[in-house]
């Protein structure tokens, strides 16, 4: 019982990892970015070709891979969303979906749809943990996610530059009076969800299976917890992924582990009727 | 003028067409179905380049392939020296495609059996056509124990099937002598393919004294089977058994690994643990896992005759034969003998000749004990291989006749 929790607990910071990013940018830019799950594929491929070539372990290019990949949310933000954010939501909205087909389709093209996985990593291995067998992969990923939780959280809400990200967040013409110009910020903000997916991903290759439609498998997950978190709150979407880490392992570990996806959805749901703005939402 | 030499053009053309039906006494034609384009191309290619192959076998004399029925001889001798001849139809992998072709073959391309189609829901379509038509189904290839479960009286299958090969497990399983192995745990992802797989283990467990301490459905693709690999360990399973395609068998591995749990016997049934990307990917960490197989180089490389097709085949494609080309050819090589021992192309006399094959395993090119139809029209000489993971390849540890290393299999399974 402690032990499926325990392992429960592990997933959902991973899962949290993951949904961080995305929640933050839902929050300040107020762009659901549906190609989520393909950035943390690239991230994902990144680590992976960084190992497969360049012989660098993951937990040690993963802030490369962040770095990569806070550059390119920048251009995903400068190319693509600043164009469309003047005009209906729903472009943007279409304009995230499609962007995600194309990288994925594009992942099939060019790294054709084998699925690769890393052989062992400085990661590889176990961790004791009263009487229990924990991967380290999972532990040291799961403690990543708590402190890049962390750290977001310092910045968003206890900094000067968090202070003009929520004033953007609030109102952006009252922002650009005041002098906070909107579109830096949302490009910094842009690349700061994108490096911290890429960071999730590069830790996941240490366990996890690189394909090029690996995005859906953590994307929806996400997504979820994002939604059950509350609207762009970074506690709430790392709560509601622990959450969601948890019910999977309760249900896996007192039903049947093919349940795992249903009780999450039925929470999920359960959530979206009582309490439709989220857990710690604020809209 | 003009008109004329047209009109003569005309019947000279339909002369010619006229000579090869003229010349048919001398072809017995057999409609092959195959997924030619689609997802399954690539296979449908290989198993293409396999069943050319075999007409090359019976067409033409091969002496050197001894005990192969027709081998040495050139073409049908019982219908007079009769050539062979293919006809390939395009199934795209779908089952509607496979029945209309079925129905076009027999119409327009008058061919005197049919074979294929790889796939278990393609068989199942097309052979429906040919049962309602009276006409001889031989199929190579399809693995669903549904198929031979219909009584069907123009339905024939060479390869064993599912059932058979969870049989064979029970079968290798009673050899292992080092570790118990009693308490069986299933892991299976809740599609046919894994649903299938846990029926038949149910249902042999107990004909082979074994009990089924899990039973551990999970959903394909998941982001983690932590909950599942834990409630594997609780179970202290005795064997585990896997039915699960590769992106979720490279996650168990990873996953058992990293919580260092180690079933005492991990035997996977085929599919994702035979991919060669897991092998490759995951293949170093995981040394010394069974699996099902049909086939293995191992004992294709011992078995004389085996060792020539596939050096034959290689020469011809480039690529060794493997599971799937390697049955659909065995199956061409029975039907093309049963319709050379009835002497006759009529439907009737072929399913009787069918019925009363009787071949032993010198006179096959697959490791099997022979061909010989059950009543439902089943083979009951086949036989599923095990293997273990040695290395980057495969190698046999059952049935012992083809275990070339008499130290595996390594029980108990460990981590490296």
């Amino acid at each position: 019982m402690i032990e499926a929790l325990t392992a429960g607990l592990f997933n959902g910071l991973i899962y949290a990892a993951v949904a961080v990013g995305l929640a933050l940018i839902w929050g300040i830019t107020d762009v659901i970015n549906f190609a989520h799950g393909e950035f943390l594929m690239l991230g994902m491929y990144a680590a992976y070709w960084l190992y497969t070539l360049g012989r660098i372990d993951p937990t040690l290019s993963a802030p490369l891979v962040a770095v990569a990949l806070a550059f390119f949310g920048f251009m995903v933000y400068a190319l693509v969303i600043r164009r469309l954010q003047r005009g209906p939501a729903m472009a943007i909205i279409l304009a995230t979906f499609g962007l995600g087909l194309v990288l994925r389709q594009l992942a099939f093209i060019f790294f054709s749809p084998d699925y690769r996985s890393l052989p062992d990593t400085l990661l590889s291995g176990s961790v004791s943990l009263a009487g229990m067998s924990l991967g380290r992969p999972q532990v040291v990923t799961g403690l990543v996610a708590l402190a890049v939780v962390a750290a977001l959280f310092v910045l968003v809400y206890r900094t000067r530059w968090g202070h003009a990200l929520q004033a953007v967040a609030e109102d952006r013409q009252v922002a650009a009076l005041v002098g906070i110009p909107p579109d830096r910020v949302n490009a910094q903000v842009w690349m700061l969800g994108s490096a911290a997916v890429g960071l999730a991903g590069a830790l996941l290759t240490t366990f996890f299976y690189v394909f090029p439609s690996v995005g859906t498998v953590f994307g929806l997950l996400a997504f979820v917890a994002v939604c059950m978190g509350g609207f762009g709150s970074l506690p709430g979407a790392c709560i509601a992924g622990i959450a969601i880490g948890l019910i999977e392992a309760m249900t896996g570990y007192l039903a049947a582990p093919a349940l795992k996806t249903v009780s999450v959805y039925i929470l999920f749901i359960l959530v979206l009727w009582y309490r439709p703005r989220g857990l710690f939402g604020r809209w | 003028m003009n008109k004329k030499i047209i009109a003569g053009l005309a019947a000279g053309l339909a002369l010619a067409a006229a000579l090869p039906a003229h010349a048919q006494e001398k072809t017995v034609r057999i409609g092959a179905l195959y997924p030619l384009s689609g997802a399954l191309a690539s296979t449908g290619a290989e198993i293409k380049a396999a069943i050319e192959l075999a007409v090359d076998i019976i067409n033409n004399p091969h002496p050197e392939l001894k005990g192969i029925p027709l081998a040495a001889e050139s073409g049908l001798p019982r219908l007079g020296g009769a050539r062979f001849k293919v006809v390939f139809g395009d199934t795209q992998g779908k089952p509607e495609v496979g029945l209309a072709d079925a129905q076009r073959m027999l119409d327009q391309e008058k061919v005197v059996a049919l074979t294929g189609a790889y796939q278990s829901a393609v068989t199942k379509t097309a052979s429906r056509v040919a049962e309602q038509r009276g006409v001889p189904f031989l199929n190579g290839e399809s693995s669903s124990p549904d198929l031979t479960e219909r009584g069907y009286k123009w339905f024939f299958r060479t390869t064993p099937n599912d059932e058979t090969f969870v049989e064979n497990m029970m079968q290798f399983l009673d050899t292992i002598k080092a570790v118990p192995t009693a308490r069986i745990a299933v892991v299976y992802e809740n599609t046919d393919f894994g649903v299938n797989t846990y029926k038949a283990v149910e249902k042999f467990a107990k004909q082979y004294k074994r009990q089924i301490v899990a039973n551990i459905a999970y959903g394909a693709g998941s982001a983690s089977v932590t909950a599942e690999v834990q409630k594997l360990a609780a179970a202290k399973p005795d064997v585990a058994i896997f039915a699960s395609y590769t992106s979720d068998a490279m996650l168990f591995v990873r996953t058992m690994r990293e919580t260092q749990y180690a079933p005492p016997v991990l035997l996977a049934n085929d599919a994702g643990f035979i991919d060669s990307r897991f092998v490759q990917e995951v293949g170093p960490q995981v040394q010394g896992v069974l699996t099902r197989d049909v086939w293995a180089g191992d004992v294709a490389a011992a078995k004389a005759g085996l060792k020539k097709i596939n050096e034959m085949y290689k020469a011809k494609t480039g690529k060794e034969l493997n599971g799937n080309n390697a049955r659909s050819m065995q199956g061409m090589l029975v039907l093309a003998d049963a319709i050379n021992r009835a002497g006759s192309t009529d439907p009737e006399a072929i399913r009787k000749a069918l019925a009363a094959t009787d071949l032993n395993d010198d006179q096959i090119a697959m490791p099997w004990a022979g061909v010989k139809f059950d009543d439902k029209g089943q083979n009951t000489k086949g036989a599923g291989l095990i293997l273990e993971l040695r290395g980057s390849s495969y190698q046999t540890v059952w049935p012992e006749k083809y275990r070339a290393d008499k130290s595996l299999p390594t029980v108990p399974f460990a981590w490296k």
